[in-house]
């Protein structure tokens, strides 16, 4: 299933896809947010927004407009808790 | 002097890099600025075995080499100016045992400059706690240096470290990766171009965001031969170059890092949930910000009694000790009671930063980033504008310096615009001596009058920012990329050194720099007070005992005078009745006419004194602003203290004490309010301080720029005065247009 970070659900896994040069700030790949991979949706905001992942054992808050910019592969289904 | 070693700290954001500082240095470390910006410069001396000394310089946090900040670009530019005195000999890149994959990417770009580098290895003691296990050895290897296993929180493996920078000179300067590969032909002619350049460092200057090494940077453009890459190009290779690295970072830990998934959850994730629900997250923030305002309230009373007893004292002291005369009043009444003035708000600072930098330490300040970001959003603010907000409560300047971790330069700009509307901690004495002028003392609701007006005061601060941001929002049309990366530190207890230096660190630089301002205004004040040119200056005293000698003295005094002797002849006839003392009536009357001699003297002294005023240097600048202040409910006097308080907010309750004169043996805020409440105005009658003017000049306060201090470093940040002189006119115009609707409607 193709989904992009924005649409996981609290415990979800995936791993980064390729994705276009431009698109996110070199921060965020110091940080790991490299294609290949995993991405944890760690804790939601209250008010949905940001949201908080585990992306290479870095964990960090990002907006929902730059997470749907991240396409994902999913790896477990069922770790919604 | 014999050389000593450069040592520069270097590493990401949350990793203990100012613990491992503070454990090399101790308390021999000094914080100032690099030249001609504000950010800071942390440098201290550290001992080394077999007698050797260290310079130890503390650089910015980053997560790599390609900057996106001015703080970044300080620690990328030292690294690569070989000229600079402070080059260091050998890096120390601190990482965290948690965080080590992430932090390597520092490292490998610093060992790929050549610049010899030690890895610290922090936070060994969460170790075991994590699951984490590691292959020193074989790491040492792969990663061709040395390693110091560190704990900081225990203290263990510091002399390691200490050693190993002693031996710097063994320390291999080979490169890590080879960044060639990611575009080799694009090297290739880098290297035609600049045979005698590491290309490594080229690439970097080539690819800095920030204004960076502009004499190198022009070198390469103006090269013909050479041509540049457009952005996205070269942004490309960033990106490729990153993924090389951490190509190379996971080869090597796959072998060396083992981690225990299972132990490496389990409370920072229970803590998380808790610390970020919907409703007990904003719950909890809202109960700790309420006990850090108690906290600041209840605690500094005693401390503060205590520095305002010795003030007093000393003004005292230097009375009776020095031979009178114009430079003995100067020292006891221009700059002693200007310098207390702001001493006696140190324990309040002091826990305000104390607090400050533990929601930091403890990695709370991130989760309130999380929870409010979305909050702030509307108003063109971002959950990283909460930070300065909160700090602007201490006081504006680093809350202003904070909004650098802002990635959006329109969300720092307008952060940057509205954080000097928070009340800063200048602002308290103003409203405390306002405050118990004019409201009074009953309760509503078990709540007092006077708290409760403080705590509106507070909430109208907030409210002013958010509404002055949402107009901002609309009004200025900057395009930015919106951008928001908050890193989510581990939970840690604090440090104790650490809470204390920054602590210590943050209150002497507020009170040296004020203090220098206030010294400044005091001697000006003084002086300008103190002398005049006007034949009435002259003549003071004859006028002035003319006119007691045809009018009496003013009404205040002659009922101060009565009641005075009231008071004394009770006290008097009480003595006398518990035969304290045998006298009789006689000696009494006599007694009663030497006191009264006694306050009358005072009196007409005072009323000289402030006639002088009126006709001083300062008495004809009152008198010639008076006309401005006057539809605000102030007389000239106040006018003054307004006026000198822009220069600093908190030199007002200095300014009116200086000019109402007090009587010097009595420089405390119950007398000077009492003058204050006293103060009648020549025409109406009525007292000067009364609810409308009150209300007026807390409001004026409330809102008016008020601090020149905080202007000089908006320009600094901003690069340009056109923002400090918009916040500087606005601002003030605002406060100037709602104290006069508040005294014209209250009066």
């Amino acid at each position: 299933m193709e989904i992009t970070v924005a649409q996981l659900k609290r415990g979800q896994k995936g791993i980064i896809k390729e994705f276009a040069d431009d698109i996110l700030p070199i921060k965020l790949l110091e940080l790991g947010c490299l294609p290949g991979n995993q991405v944890e949706l760690v804790q939601v905001a209250p008010l949905k927004d940001p949201i908080y992942i585990n992306v290479n054992g870095s964990h960090i808050a990002i907006r929902r407009s730059m997470a749907a910019l991240i396409q994902l592969e999913i790896i477990e289904e069922d770790t919604v808790r | 002097m014999s050389k000593q070693i450069n040592v520069a700290l270097i590493g990401n954001p949350n990793t203990g890099k100012t613990s491992v500082f503070n454990q090399l240095t101790g308390l021999k470390q000094k914080v100032g600025n690099y030249p001609g910006i504000t950010v800071e410069k942390k440098e201290g001396v550290c001992k080394l075995p077999r007698g050797v000394k260290a310079h130890i310089l503390d650089l910015p946090g980053t997560y790599s080499l390609n900057t996106t900040s001015l703080d970044e670009s300080v620690a990328v530019e030292l690294l690569l100016n070989k000229n600079d005195k402070d080059h260091p000999d050998v890096a120390v890149v601190i990482s965290d045992v948690e965080n080590l994959k992430r932090n390597l990417l520092l490292f490998t770009q610093i060992k790929d400059l050549r610049i010899p580098a030690i890895l610290v290895i922090n936070m060994a003691d969460r170790m075991t706690r994590t699951g984490i296990s590691l292959d020193i050895p074989l790491l040492e290897e792969k990663l061709d240096t040395k390693i110091a296993l560190v704990s900081t929180r225990k203290g263990t493996g510091i002399d390691r470290l200490k050693e190993l920078i002693s031996e710097y000179k063994t320390l291999s300067r080979n490169p890590n990766v080879d960044t060639t590969v990611i575009e080799p032909s694009y090297f290739e002619r880098l290297k035609e171009t600049f045979p005698n350049q590491d290309l490594y460092k080229l690439w970097l200057v080539i690819t800095q965001d920030v204004n960076f090494m502009p004499i190198e940077k022009m070198l390469i453009k103006d090269s013909s031969s050479f041509t540049t890459k457009s952005k996205s190009e070269l942004k490309r290779l960033q990106q490729k170059e990153t993924i090389l690295r951490y190509q190379f970072i996971n080869g090597i830990l796959k072998e060396t890092y083992k981690i225990d998934i299972a132990a490496a959850k389990g409370f920072r994730a229970s803590l998380d949930k808790i610390l970020t629900h919907k409703i007990f997250g904003y719950l909890i923030f809202f109960v700790i910000l309420l006990s850090i305002f108690q906290a600041i309230y209840d605690w500094s009373g005693y401390p503060q009694a205590i520095i305002e007893t010795f003030f007093a004292s000393a003004s005292e002291w230097v009375k009776n000790t020095l031979p009178p005369g114009v430079f003995t009043n100067l020292i006891a009444e221009g700059v002693l009671s200007g310098i207390g003035g702001i001493v006696v708000f140190v324990p309040q600072i002091a826990f305000l930063f104390l607090f400050i930098s533990l929601l930091e330490e403890t990695g709370y300040m991130s989760r309130v980033v999380f929870l409010m970001d979305k909050l702030m959003r509307p108003f063109g603010l971002s959950g990283k504008s909460v930070v300065p907000l909160i700090s602007g409560t201490a006081c504006a300047i680093p809350a202003v310096m904070a909004t650098r971790t802002i990635e959006n330069w329109k969300e720092r700009l307008i952060t940057i615009l509205v954080t000097p509307f928070t009340t800063c901690s200048a602002r308290l004495p103003v409203y405390l001596i306002i405050i118990a002028l004019v409201i009074p003392k009953g309760r509503f609701l078990g709540l007092n009058y006077q708290g409760l007006t403080l705590m509106l005061l507070y909430l109208i601060g907030f409210g002013a920012a958010i509404l002055a941001a949402m107009v901002l929002n609309r009004i200025l049309k900057i395009k930015s990329r919106s951008f928001f990366v908050v890193e989510m530190p581990n939970y840690k207890l604090p440090l104790f050194k650490n809470v204390v230096f920054t602590v210590w660190e943050k209150t002497k630089s507020f009170v040296v720099g004020a203090g220098k301002i206030i010294l400044a205004i005091a001697i000006i004040l003084w002086f300008l007070g103190s002398n005049g040119i006007s034949d009435n200056f002259k003549n003071a005293e004859e006028i002035v005992e003319k006119r007691i000698a045809s009018e009496g003295l003013s009404d205040f005094n002659r009922s101060n005078i009565e009641s005075g002797l009231v008071a004394y002849n009770e006290a008097l006839r009480d003595s006398v009745q518990n035969e304290v003392y045998r006298i009789d009536a006689a000696a009494i009357a006599d007694s009663l006419q030497q006191r009264k001699e006694a306050l009358f003297e005072t009196a007409k002294n005072q009323e000289i004194s402030s006639f002088k005023l009126e006709n001083s240097y300062m008495g004809y600048m009152g008198k010639a602003i008076e006309p401005i202040v006057k539809p605000l409910g102030y007389d000239w006097k106040i006018g003054i203290a307004v006026l000198t308080s822009f220069a600093a907010r908190e030199v007002f309750v200095g300014t009116l004490a200086t000019i109402y004169s007090v009587g010097s043996d009595e420089e405390n805020t119950d007398t000077i309010t009492q003058r204050m409440a006293a103060e009648v105005d020549p025409t109406t009658k009525k007292p000067i301080f009364n609810l409308a003017s009150g209300i007026s000049l807390l409001l004026f306060y409330a809102f008016a720029m008020q601090c020149m201090s905080t202007l000089a470093v908006v320009k600094r940040e901003t690069n340009s005065w056109k923002w400090p002189t918009a916040q500087l006119v606005f601002m003030s115009t605002f406060a100037y247009l709602v104290a006069l609707i508040a005294y014209q409607v209250l009066k």
